[in-house]
């Protein structure tokens, strides 16, 4: 279970409105790599990852991912808020206004809304570790391609807060990796799925 | 107004102890016998504790634990994190 917390994990305060920004950033929260994504991959994954520290690890990434979705929220939501009609016109924020007002909905930034095949949770902890490694690089990919589209220095310091984590994340998964390898045969780490073959390899 | 400053210098400072147990728990997922990781966890954890419930006798509580016993419901009324400050 949860506990939850009144407060971000980075600060935000948005000064100045601006919807056009706020439909390139919404795609962090449900786009292809987004929060939303990544905090479902890690927190459903879990279940079936055979060594307690690395379900312990995916637990504490995913809660992690779940302040992360949090905080991109607000960044869409502080830059649309108070709206005026003449400041949605024209837009790319238009459109996404005609569907949700103001309201926080999950999509990507070309409008595609948030699906759960942007995410695997395979059962085999190698597979789902490499996955979880490139999400990682994917987010961090996307929050470089969002800094180049923003000034607003409001904007840029919880963003490139949120690109680093990405990098930690990345770290801290290359190491559940060799936690796994180191668990399993080192002549052939496929020889098979520590998650379903049930071998007779000492539980960590 | 002196309490403005202070309520913000505070939040401040739980931001950052709230960071460094946040970063260094995932650390010991990977490096459960790092001592000095231990030690640095420990640290931090207690001194987050410490704002948390100095934080909620002054301004209110940002979590259900450090909420004080009183005779008013303030959780309620605490900001939501999505508003500006």
């Amino acid at each position: 279970m949860w506990n939850y917390e009144k407060r971000l994990q980075y600060p935000i305060n948005i000064k100045n409105p601006n919807p056009q920004l706020a439909s390139m950033i919404i795609s962090q929260f449900g786009g292809p790599d987004g929060e939303l994504g990544a905090s479902m991959r890690y927190l459903s994954q879990r279940y079936t990852m055979p060594y307690r520290n690395v379900g312990g690890l995916l637990t504490d990434i995913g809660t992690e991912e779940l302040g992360h979705l949090e905080m991109v929220s607000t960044i869409v939501h502080q830059l649309t808020r108070n709206l005026t009609m003449d400041q949605i016109k024209g837009t790319n924020f238009e459109a996404y206004y005609v569907d949700h007002t103001a309201g926080v909905w999950p999509q990507a930034a070309g409008g595609i809304p948030f699906n759960a095949c942007e995410f695997q949770s395979k059962g085999d902890p190698i597979t789902d570790l490499h996955e979880d490694m490139a999400a990682e690089q994917k987010a961090r990919s996307t929050y470089d391609n969002l800094i180049r589209l923003v000034k607003d220095p409001d904007v840029l310091e919880p963003l490139k807060f949120l690109r680093e984590r990405e990098l930690v994340h990345y770290q801290r998964f290359g190491e559940a990796l060799r936690i796994v390898q180191d668990n399993l045969d080192s002549k052939n780490f496929y020889a098979f799925n520590p998650a379903f073959d049930k071998p007779c390899t000492p539980k960590k | 107004m002196n309490t403005m400053v202070s309520q913000k210098s505070l939040l401040k400072y739980i931001y950052e102890v709230s960071f460094a147990v946040n970063d260094i728990t995932l650390y010991l997922d990977t490096h459960p016998e790092d001592e000095e990781a231990l030690q640095y966890f420990c640290k931090y954890k207690t001194l987050r504790e410490k704002a948390l419930k100095e934080y909620a006798h002054y301004f209110g509580p940002l979590t259900l634990d450090s909420a004080t016993c009183s005779s008013k419901w303030s959780w309620g009324k605490m900001k939501n994190p999505w508003e500006v400050e």
